[in-house]
């Protein structure tokens, strides 16, 4: 301790964050209830929201958070998807492939992630995004998938359809709960404010002290774990997995869009964009190339009136992030000469 | 009494840019404790040999020792980690965070601080620095000095042994300039080696006990700063053509 302490409170949580905190708990509950009561074509968009959630909020931790603007994540969302096929070849349980493949897709990205975190900027988003399409055509070149013919996870049948769609329904709303608690509890660690220092400034975070590869591929291999898992419950509710539907760099694009509109480098801003993407879709899908249009002419209308997107509009306006990732000092002021302990105020 | 270990020394440090020889030579050694300054003229290889000694940038040729280990080899993140830790004359703040966060990311960095010393760290590195009225901005909105403050802020609160300063007093009043002054002889106070590249030479000479000139990418004198300003060498170099 320094001679001269100082008192000063850190504060992370708020009343309103815990509040909403609560809320979100409730929300997730009243989720994994709902297959009692909704509908199986409710049941069905529900997860596909939960895979778009997971693929927006995997993407902007890269990009947002740790500046690694990749544009080549589709490869991990096909990854998820053939391994799980692969897998369930074998002979193991659908929902087990789909776990191990996710895991699976966390190695491949941790062997990968040294090829490609020294790289900087544009030069890693094109590498990622060649070595998506070399994924792609190796997975062509395997014999079960048969070049772009593809296969089904047929195995998946031997569970009734009703069962099947509330398991896959599950099995997202974990995934997607699970990887958000854990991308959100890595952002308030001391890897995350990290994460964010190699995001303004590489070479300064390495003149303090921090592991800037290091750092970086903890964040690289969540983010492939999370889009992993998203590629796996897609093939779980579309069952048949073709190559070109899976790598396709339309995944990529779908990620870049609801962060840049959600809100980049914000928590809640990926949710949001996510959300909002859903509806747009829900709403204009079957517009056809109008869809594509209405897409692009969103991302250009946000990119030039909010280009922190629509939550960076929304959280100017609150006096404190609604899930606190950062550190407020308050009361920051010399003590008392005779009382010397400094006397934080924290919150886990 | 055993001879103390030198806080750092470098010996026959070479950096080359393509065929520019941004450093040729160059053996600079600091004591525990003590305070060096270094001038030059513009494009000297002051930066670059600071660079180096901190492990930005790789020597061509040389060697680099921290505290009697030889540290060449090794990271800027470990060189930190061990208390060797600089600042950037083109400061580089993390402009996404708060200057308290700023300051909280070195600090928790420090080997072995536990959450609660990493904001004690932080805290104290913003008070010294004079920044705890902006603890709670974001650092893309500062400007130039506060920017150059944060930089100090930043290596401060990874609770470094010998600091690194690279034209953190250019622009300042001379207000400004003797609080800084005084901020430098705390830290002195406190035991940490100081070795300060500035421009400004007669707020230097208020801090330092020993004044480096380098040239070209050589040093030219190295001593006692009145002695060095004297040279007849580091008049014509530097001071001749500079108009402090
Ligand atoms: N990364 C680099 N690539 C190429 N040349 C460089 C690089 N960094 C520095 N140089 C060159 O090396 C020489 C020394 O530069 P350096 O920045 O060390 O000088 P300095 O003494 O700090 O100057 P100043 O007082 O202007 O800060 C200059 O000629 C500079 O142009
Ligand atoms: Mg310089």
């Amino acid at each position: 301790m320094m001679k001269d302490a100082k008192s000063f409170n850190v504060t992370r949580w708020t009343p309103t964050s815990r509040l909403i905190l609560g809320l979100i708990a409730v929300l997730l509950i009243a989720l994994a209830i709902a297959p009692v009561v909704a509908s199986a074509g409710v049941i069905d968009r529900l997860t596909v929201l939960f895979v778009y959630i997971l693929l927006a909020a995997m993407w902007n931790a890269l990009a947002g958070f740790g500046g690694l603007v990749s544009i080549g994540q589709h490869m991990f969302f096909g990854l998820g998807a053939y391994l799980t096929i692969r897998l369930a070849n074998t002979g193991l349980d659908p929902f087990a492939s789909m776990a191990l493949a996710a895991a699976l897709v966390g190695m491949i990205s941790l062997a990968v992630s040294y090829l490609m975190l020294h790289l900087k900027g544009g030069e890693f988003a094109i590498a990622m995004w060649v070595l998506a399409a070399l994924t792609h055509r190796l997975v062509n070149l395997d014999p079960l998938i048969q070049g772009e013919t593809g296969t089904s996870l047929i195995s998946l049948n031997v569970y009734e359809i009703g069962v099947r769609r509330i398991a896959i329904y599950w099995a997202g709303l974990t995934a997607m709960t699970a990887l958000l608690a854990a991308l959100f509890l890595l952002l308030r660690s001391k890897t995350g404010a990290a994460i964010q220092a190699i995001r303004d400034s590489e070479e300064a975070a390495a003149s303090i002290g921090v592991n800037v590869l290091g750092t970086k591929r903890v964040l690289f291999v969540l983010a492939a774990v999370g889009i992993g898992l998203a590629g796996a419950i897609w093939l779980a509710s579309a069952i048949s997995f073709q190559p070109k539907t899976y790598f396709s760099v339309q995944w990529t694009a779908y990620m870049i869009f609801m962060v840049l509109v959600g809100g980049i480098g914000t928590f809640e801003g990926a949710i949001l964009g996510a959300v909002l993407f859903f509806l747009i879709e829900s709403w204009f899908g079957d517009a056809g190339v109008w869809y594509l249009i209405g897409l692009g002419a969103t991302a250009l209308f946000f990119s030039l009136f909010f280009p922190k997107g629509l939550w960076g509009a929304i959280e100017r306006r609150l006096p404190h992030a609604l899930l606190p990732i950062g550190y407020t000092l308050s009361d920051f002021s010399p003590q008392e000469p005779h009382s010397r302990t400094a006397n934080h105020q924290r919150s886990r | 009494m055993p001879e103390p270990v030198l806080a750092l020394s470098a010996h026959g440090i070479g950096k080359h840019f393509g065929a520019l020889a941004a450093l040729d030579g160059v053996d600079f050694t600091v004591k525990p404790g003590e305070a060096v300054g270094i001038v030059g003229p513009n494009g000297a290889g002051k930066t670059t040999l600071l660079s180096v000694l901190a492990g930005a940038l790789s020597p061509s040729r040389g060697v680099v020792h921290f505290e009697g280990r030889d540290v060449t080899a090794l990271s800027a993140a470990l060189r930190c980690r061990r208390g060797l830790v600089r600042t950037h004359q083109i400061p580089k703040p993390f402009t996404g965070m708060t200057v308290f966060e700023n300051a909280y990311v070195a600090a928790a960095h420090v080997e072995a601080a536990t959450r609660d010393e990493a904001y004690d760290l932080a805290a104290a590195a913003l008070d010294l620095s004079g920044m705890k009225d902006v603890a709670n901005r974001q650092a893309g909105t500062l400007g130039l000095l506060g920017r150059k403050r944060l930089e100090l802020a930043r290596a401060l609160a990874t609770r470094p042994r010998l600091l690194l300063l690279d034209e953190i007093g250019g622009g300042l009043t001379d207000a400004e300039a003797s609080e800084l002054v005084a901020t430098i002889g705390e830290l002195q106070h406190r035991g940490i080696a100081i070795v300060w590249i500035e421009h400004i030479v007669h707020v230097l000479v208020q801090v330092v006990v020993r004044l480096v000139c380098m040239d070209a990418g050589r040093v030219i004198a190295d001593g006692v700063p009145q002695a060095v300003l004297a040279d007849p060498a580091v008049v014509e170099a530097y001071l001749g053509g500079a108009p402090e």
